[in-house]
């Protein structure tokens, strides 16, 4: 199953690499990880994509992050109300052809060209997962040269819906 | 931004302040004394030479071991039997790499330790320096928390934090990295009294609902058991455990870690559990239908085969590290808490006794019915009646430590620890060659109690060297080598599952292990025959000399009874004699 977690972190040095080797020594597959600043200074927002067998997995993916002395707050916060949003750029080759195909499809998927050359154009879309994934199938056959995404990172949107359901542990009882 | 920059104005030591500028050294000596280090146990070498130079200005008890390993070790059993930290002083590079062993263990074990290592200067951290190795990182994931020091100023801050780091909560060991510059620097930092430490808060009072679901599971019980682990030694809560046990009526089982911190000669003990446990305990372990662990990680060496453990069971887990409720067995009643705290409050309560006269029948019948036991025949000591003997000539009341294997289970069987803080085993990570060094450390607390070191020949050869530390501060330590000519426990298995194919566990050639004590100026015995062992024993356990007896114990005992790697608790093999 797929969990998205977030964890607000002391900026402090090798942060990150408390993390990551946490996730490989303990084997909690991640699909992706981003880092940035947030409104507090030295303080940090991680927010990762990862895969797990069951719910006691993902309890102990929490557990374990919280454990760290750096980690100031862990959350899974796959079943809240969230917004998740990815940057992709994407190099697609072009003809003369194609390229006008290309301006209509991507159209929709509110994405821009940043770049142009002879026989490519460089594509810049922002979304969820799915979005990007599904714009990226309908280019696949004008050929992808080049894919570099950041990986997902999530907020919880300003009203949650109430959750009645509780789980059978928590962090402290 | 400062990499160590903390944003809150925290409370200072003004005492300290008046004293003018220092260098980062003598900054080191200061924050250690704040934390009433007594000993430390180190090692020098190029990178901290400015710290050692401190400390000969003004000195705190340093030990110095013969290799780093020696030194954290001793540490290690420094805080367990004092309960209060180790700490351990090396050089870089090869230095720090020599106390990987030991950290790794202390981390497994949940010790305290202050572990500080020199670094290169900043300036050439990253080019390969001499003596230069990636210390904050190759200890990331064997410390609970680790520092490089890139600031002087936030030296003393570091310090206190790491002392309350490795002490708090489930305790572990904490490293700090000292460049070689920093400690040359000059400053005035301030010495803060308190910390600051938002994603640190270890929880130590239970929370009532789960305290109050534990009351109705107690009062439904059946066949309740007691699972006490180290968590009760690290909390200082054997005697509210006592207490709770005795009106509750409960019968008791034991980790590895977890022994002394219920008397071994209680008639509710069952003794220890797990892949060389009694046959009793791991039985109340398999059919109770209410498990309380207080304090123990369900280790594999303990559960068996997760799918045959406790089967039919509601498990109550009371453990300081939230992190280890759930991890390994599914928990029904969750409470994370001190375990002392946790039993007061139990006990503060009102709660009914389980009704559970029968299975407490039937597992003093089983008691009665498969004891532990051993082999009467064949060339040697036996090594069971070895530590029968010891134990009563010490009146169980010895400091005991143990590398891991044969001589180690067959000590955790048949010492019967009645009293908390006397037994110093390595447990989680089985390190050979942890048990002499760990006895030296536990001399150096305890100076007035009597310390015996159990090793296996193999792993006395791993760690020897320090019998020079024995010699020069004439500790009088008790090394008992349990001779087999092999790594027993290695032997065993090959015996058991490789069809005898011993491969590389036989050592035929080994050094005179009298002599070699005779040339530190240390007494040497060899005993062959439980007569001579127990007159050797009687003459030299009691006195206040350090000893070393060689006892050719019987080469092919196995330590039984047994459950075979990936089998359940059910499946005890060797509980009876064949």
């Amino acid at each position: 199953m797929k969990r998205i977690v977030t964890a607000t972190v002391f900026n402090q040095s090798g942060v990150l690499n408390r993390i990551t080797g946490l996730f490989t020594r303990r084997q909690f597959n991640i699909e992706s990880i981003t880092v940035g600043a947030t409104e507090t200074e030295g303080v940090s927002k991680m927010t990762f994509v990862v895969h797990v067998e069951d719910a006691r997995m993902v309890e102990q993916v929490l557990k374990q992050l919280n454990k760290q002395i750096d980690v100031l707050k862990v959350n899974d916060i796959t079943d809240q109300a969230i917004v998740t949003r990815e940057l992709a750029l994407l190099k697609v080759m072009t003809t003369p052809q194609t390229r006008a195909e290309i301006n209509v499809i991507i159209e929709p998927f509110r994405a821009t060209i940043i770049d142009v050359a002879k026989d490519s154009v460089t594509i810049q879309v922002v979304g969820n997962f799915e979005k990007i994934e599904a714009m990226i199938e309908l280019l696949r056959p004008y050929g992808i040269k080049e894919v570099a995404r950041t990986g997902q990172t999530a907020i919880k949107r300003g009203s949650q819906r109430l959750v009645s359901e509780s789980k059978p542990f928590s962090i402290l009882n | 931004m400062n990499q160590n920059a903390k944003v809150k104005e925290l409370k200072v030591d003004t005492t300290a302040a008046s004293a003018g500028p220092m260098n980062g050294a003598d900054i080191f000596i200061e924050s250690l004394k704040k934390e009433n280090v007594e000993v430390m146990f180190g090692y020098p070498g190029g990178a901290v030479l400015p710290l050692y130079d401190a400390l000969y200005k003004n000195p705190i008890r340093h030990i110095l071991a013969r290799h780093e390993q020696g030194a954290i070790h001793a540490a290690e059993g420094y805080a367990r039997v004092s309960g209060k930290p180790g700490v351990v002083l090396a050089t870089s590079g090869p230095g720090a790499t020599n106390l990987v062993t030991g950290i790794t263990d202390a981390m497994m074990d949940s010790l305290p330790l202050v572990v500080f290592t020199g670094q290169v200067a900043t300036g050439v951290i990253g080019t390969d320096a001499f003596q230069e190795a990636d210390v904050i990182g190759i200890t990331m994931p064997i410390t609970k928390h680790n520092y490089q020091v890139r600031d002087m100023n936030d030296l003393p801050r570091i310090v206190h934090e790491a002392f309350h780091i490795a002490t708090t909560g489930r305790p572990g060991p904490v490293l700090i990295d000292i460049p070689k510059d920093i400690a040359g620097m000059i400053g005035e930092p301030e010495f803060v009294t308190e910390v600051d430490l938002p994603g640190y808060q270890p929880n130590f009072k239970p929370n009532s609902l789960q305290v109050k679901k534990l009351r109705g599971a107690l009062a439904q019980a059946k066949k309740p058991v007691i699972l006490a682990g180290a968590g009760v030694l690290h909390a200082k809560a054997s005697k509210e455990l006592l207490q709770f046990v005795e009106k509750m009526q409960i019968p008791v089982v034991n980790t590895l870690l977890g022994l002394g911190g219920f008397p071994a000669n209680h008639p509710l003990f069952l003794g220890m559990g797990g892949m060389h446990g009694t046959n009793t305990a791991n039985k109340a372990l398999y059919e109770t239908d209410l498990l309380i662990n207080i304090g123990a990680r369900f280790d594999d060496r303990l559960t068996g085969n997760l799918a045959h453990f406790a089967p039919s069971a509601t498990v109550a887990h009371i453990d300081i590290d939230p992190a280890e409720i759930g991890k390994n067995v599914e928990t029904h009643i969750p409470i994370v808490a001190d375990a002392r705290a946790a039993l007061k409050k139990i006990m503060s309560l009102d709660f009914e006794a389980p009704k559970a006269d029968e299975w407490r029948a039937k597992l003093q019948q089983d008691k009665v019915e498969n004891p532990l036991w051993n082999t009467e025949d064949g060339e040697g000591i036996s090594p069971q009646l070895l530590m029968k003997m010891i134990h009563e000539i010490t009146e169980g009341d010895a400091i005991v430590t143990t590398d891991v294997g044969q001589h180690q289970m067959w000590t955790a069987q048949y010492y019967g620890f009645n009293k908390p803080d006397q037994w110093v085993t390595s447990g989680g990570l089985g390190t050979m060659g942890f048990g002499f060094p760990s006895a030296i450390g536990a001399q150096i607390a305890k100076p007035d109690k009597t310390v015996v070191a159990i090793a296996g020949d193999a792993g006395f050869q791993m760690t020897l060297q320090e019998l020079g530390l024995v010699a020069e501060l004439k500790l009088p330590v008790k090394i008992i080598v349990y001779n087999n000519m092999a790594l027993g426990m290695v032997r065993q298995w090959q015996e058991t599952f490789y069809e005898e194919r011993y491969s590389q566990s036989l050592i035929p050639v080994q050094p005179d292990f009298v002599k070699l004590a005779d040339s530190y100026g240390i007494r040497g015995y060899k005993v062959s025959t439980e007569e001579e062992a127990e007159k050797v024993l009687r003459e030299t356990l009691t006195d206040n000399e350090p000893v070393l007896i060689d006892c050719r114990i019987k080469p092919k005992e196995m330590v039984y009874p047994m459950i075979a790697p990936g089998k359940g608790l059910h499946e005890m093999i060797g509980v009876k004699p064949q």
